[in-house]
């Protein structure tokens, strides 16, 4: 790539931003510099603080000190009606869009083209017909938004900011939701967006894109720049320790597997969603003891609904489900953790912590019963806070104390905490969804070494992630899952990065064998 | 309720209407005034409930907003002899209360069920407090009769014979519907109460939208307040609203928060009661009046019964909003 010479004004300069919450100092002296059809990407863990810098630049926060600076003039925005009005748009990651509206209302909402007080919904229609064309983002204008799939919602989201005629796009962590190919999609529409002369400013965590299309890369580390470097002079590793401040083991180092006897043995399994749909269907897979089985899969393909039946939180309908051999269907998620299944759930703050309660008794949250932390209903303290001391110890949990509530915990705190109670029990089958999502590096790297450690002690591990990188680092076989249906078995080793992509966003298998 | 299901029953009743008027003209015209004339303040009530809840908002208080609307009403008219200016007191009451709820429920971020029960619990005491009797309207209000559509046979004596509440009512209806789904105004309103973070960052102000939407809602609660005392009336007691505020909630919830399904929710209402009243009043039912005066609130229970969980409501209805 040919390296980016700025010339001219900066269409965006920040200059020494700090923005403070109550007990924590988001970014601290923040300076940021970013030219015409320049690509910026923003680098740093989750907390590193990219989104508080974004949000000021689309005027969601107001920084308590420093400047910011639209094409050379200082300005002061009070909200996105300003940030708007100066040429900034931003595709959020959490989408802003009203699922019950059409496609080119959303695209006009705030900016309506009108005739007095009436909106010009077919000028509307044809100008988001236009920018769509223009763009090469295909979308169908007059479709609700509710019904699109998440890479459409994406494209009506850069639509919206394309129409406000952005100078400046901000794209908060844009591939998250995407499958290999749209991202790879994307990066080519966000360069043809440099190339119109847009100053992009990209926001990730994932090494290998902000490598394939930044010119220049900003890393941040607890709130403040750590480093300013181009894809030229840097690597994985490089970013990685820029990140964390450390040298950070990017490839899980494992052993082969050597798989045992089988563990989970599901049959054509069959789970409802809500409303009643089919989530999963006729799914077939199995897990032997001492080996990872990873599911990879854009999310809202009925991996949710898997877990859920697996662990006894959802009525299911297999021909054979067993777990070591016995009939697990219809069993309470209680009953099923007794059968040896430990569960990290995909949602830690829903499901896997009690926020209020210390991090002592959510330790043994499934286990507070057993008799060596209660006897005849009274709780064995003691013993609870034995264990809780040495699991905060084991899985480096950095808390002040052990009777700290769980909710004061930073996230990849808090999961280590669930990490930790599931695998304490020493499960024979450990089930965990999306173990690190928003995670940071180094406790990636931690959880990633537990969950091989679980599997070395001889468990049967199923795990399901979004992040197709991890599912290739951590498994041993990898079932893609594309519409409630397990559409491919492939071994880990050698596995095709773009062929699973493909099956993940539901195209035709053109490797090896179909599945059995 | 469906649209296709909606249209169904409108047919149905109107053939019914038709048979009727054939058989027996001077009732069927009379049940049919009565019941237009019944549904009025529900169909008024009924567009608050909509502006608000489209907006985000949960209006509670439409009650205790008709209340004390049809109280300055009524006293502003007997004691300024005025009924244009006791109706134009109605309404500013009615923005004032509609104030209030905006300040609690949108300004304050309160529990907005809370909010709502603070209005009628405080329209309920200063309405009895205050109230005194001796009082008269200076006049009735007059029927405005339309030319030409009013010699029309059935639909002339209902429809274009009314006084000016009545015409105000229905076309608020249809003048809401195309601010709703026609206008800038409506687009933003939907959004803010469908997705207020979306609309936040496409740069429309929720917080000013759903405040101004509230207490404009409140100047309509204000007319009904206004209607009930000064036209339909003609004096103010104690709780005369009578639970029309809650009614109108369900209606607009059988009317799938659409002012024309509302329109169309209240009408039959209407009907129910004008119906349950003639057939009272000509002994043909011989049951205690108490029963069918209940009517209109077992109906309520009834249709929310069969319709609640089928339709959607707006997705931020009742949650205030918080920027991320």
């Amino acid at each position: 790539m040919p390296s980016f010479t700025p010339t001219g004004t900066p269409v965006l300069e920040a200059r020494g931003i700090t923005k403070r919450f109550p007990g924590v100092i988001a970014n601290e002296d923040v300076s940021l510099t970013i030219h015409k059809g320049q690509i910026v990407g923003l680098l740093g863990e989750n907390g590193a603080g990219k989104s508080t810098l974004v949000k000021m630049i689309y005027g969601l926060y107001e920084p308590d000190e420093g400047q910011i600076l639209i094409n050379g003039t200082p300005v002061r925005l009070a909200g996105p009606r300003d940030a708007i009005r100066k040429g900034v748009g931003m595709v959020h990651q959490h989408f802003q869009l009203v699922p019950v509206f059409t496609v080119a209302e959303n695209v006009i909402l705030g900016d309506e083209p009108h005739r007095s007080i009436f909106v010009n919904m077919k000028k509307a229609t044809e100008e988001v017909a236009r920018l769509s064309k223009e763009y090469g983002l295909q979308v169908d204008v007059n479709a609700k938004v509710e019904d699109l799939p998440v890479g459409a919602q994406q494209r009506v989201e850069i639509l919206k900011a394309l129409y406000r005629h952005a100078e400046i796009l901000i794209m908060d962590e844009p591939t998250a939701v995407l499958t290999p190919q749209e991202t790879d999609e994307l990066l080519k529409v966000m360069r043809g967006f440099a190339d119109n002369g847009v100053a992009v400013i990209f926001i990730t965590h994932k090494l290998r894109e902000v490598l394939a299309v930044a010119d220049t890369i900003e890393v941040l580390r607890g709130g403040r720049v750590v480093g300013t470097t181009t894809p030229d002079e840097t690597d994985q590793a490089g970013l990685a320790q820029m990140m964390v401040g450390r040298s950070v083991l990017l490839r899980v180092d494992k052993k082969p597997a050597t798989p045992g006897s089988v563990v989970l043995d599901v049959q054509n399994m069959n789970v409802e969603g809500g409303l009643g749909l089919p989530a999963v269907q006729d799914a077939s897979l199995s897990v032997r003891a001492g080996e990872i089985v990873g599911i990879a899969g854009v999310e809202g393909n009925g991996q949710r609904e898997l877990v859920e039946a697996l662990t006894g939180l959802r009525k299911s309908h297999a021909r054979v489900f067993t777990i070591n051999g016995e009939n697990a269907e219809g069993l309470s998620p209680h009953a099923i953790h007794e059968m040896g299944v430990g569960h990290v759930p995909e949602d830690r703050e829903k499901d896997g912590v009690v926020g209020p309660y210390s991090i002592a008794d959510n330790m043994v949250l499934n286990r507070f019963d057993e008799p060596q932390f209660a006897t005849r209903g009274v709780r064995n303290r003691k013993a609870v806070n034995q264990l809780a001391t040495t699991l905060v110890e084991n899985y480096d949990v950095r808390t002040p104390s052990i009777q700290t509530t769980a909710q004061s915990l930073s996230g990849g705190n808090k999961q280590k905490v669930v990490i930790a109670r599931e695998l304490a029990a020493q499960p024979s089958l450990l089930i965990a969804s999306q173990p690190t999502r928003g995670v940071d590096v180094g406790s990636i790297e931690f959880i990633h070494s537990q969950i091989v450690k679980a599997r070395d002690d001889g468990a049967a591990v199923l795990l399901v992630s979004a992040e197709l990188d991890e599912v290739m680092g951590l498994a041993d076989r990898i079932l893609v899952m594309y519409d409630g249906h397990i559409v491919a078995e492939i071994d880990a080793e050698g596995a095709d990065r773009n062929r699973i992509g493909r099956l993940m966003a539901g195209g035709e298998d053109s490797g090896a064998a179909a599945p059995a | 309720m469906r649209p296709r299901y909606a249209y169904s029953l409108a047919i149905v009743i109107g053939i019914l209407i038709v048979i009727a008027f054939v058989n027996d003209e001077i009732r069927t015209v009379s049940v049919l005034s009565f019941s237009l004339r019944y549904a009025v303040p529900l169909i008024l009530a009924a567009m608050v409930g909509i502006i608000c809840e489209r907006s985000g908002i949960i209006n509670i208080g439409i009650e205790g907003q008709m209340l004390m609307s049809a109280f300055a009403g009524f006293f502003g008219a007997a004691i300024t002899g005025n009924l244009i200016l006791g109706t134009m007191i109605g309404v500013g009451t009615g923005m004032i209360m509609g104030a209030m709820l905006a300040t609690g429920a949108v300004t304050w971020k309160m529990d907005q069920i809370i909010a709502g029960t603070i209005i009628n619990i405080i329209a309920t005491g200063l309405t009895s407090f205050f109230y005194a009797q001796g009082y008269v309207l200076p006049a009735i209000t007059p029927k405005v009769r339309i030319p030409f559509l009013a010699d029309l046979p059935l639909v002339g004596p209902v429809f274009f014979d009314n006084g000016i509440f009545t015409y105000a009512a229905i076309i608020a209806a249809f003048i809401l519907w195309m601010l709703l789904f026609k206008t800038i105004w409506g687009l933003r309103t939907r959004a803010v109460g469908e997705k207020p973070g979306s609309a936040d960052t496409s740069g429309v102000n929720v917080q000013r939208t759903r405040f101004l939407n509230v207490t404009l809602a409140g100047g309509l609660a204000g007319l009904a307040g206004a209607y009930l005392s000064i036209e339909a009336a003609s004096t103010f007691e104690r709780g005369l609203t009578a639970g029309r505020g809650f009614m109108a909630l369900a209606i607009m919830i059988f009317g799938a928060w659409n002012p024309i399904g509302a329109l169309g929710a209240a009408l039959f209402f209407g009907l129910a009661k004008g119906l349950a009243s003639q057939l009272q009043a000509d002994e043909v039912i011989a049951i205690p009046q108490q029963f069918t005066n209940m009517l209109p609130y077992i109906l309520t229970i009834v249709l929310l019964a069969i319709v609640s969980g089928r339709i959607k409501p707006p997705a931020a209805v009742g949650k205030p909003y918080e920027k991320e």
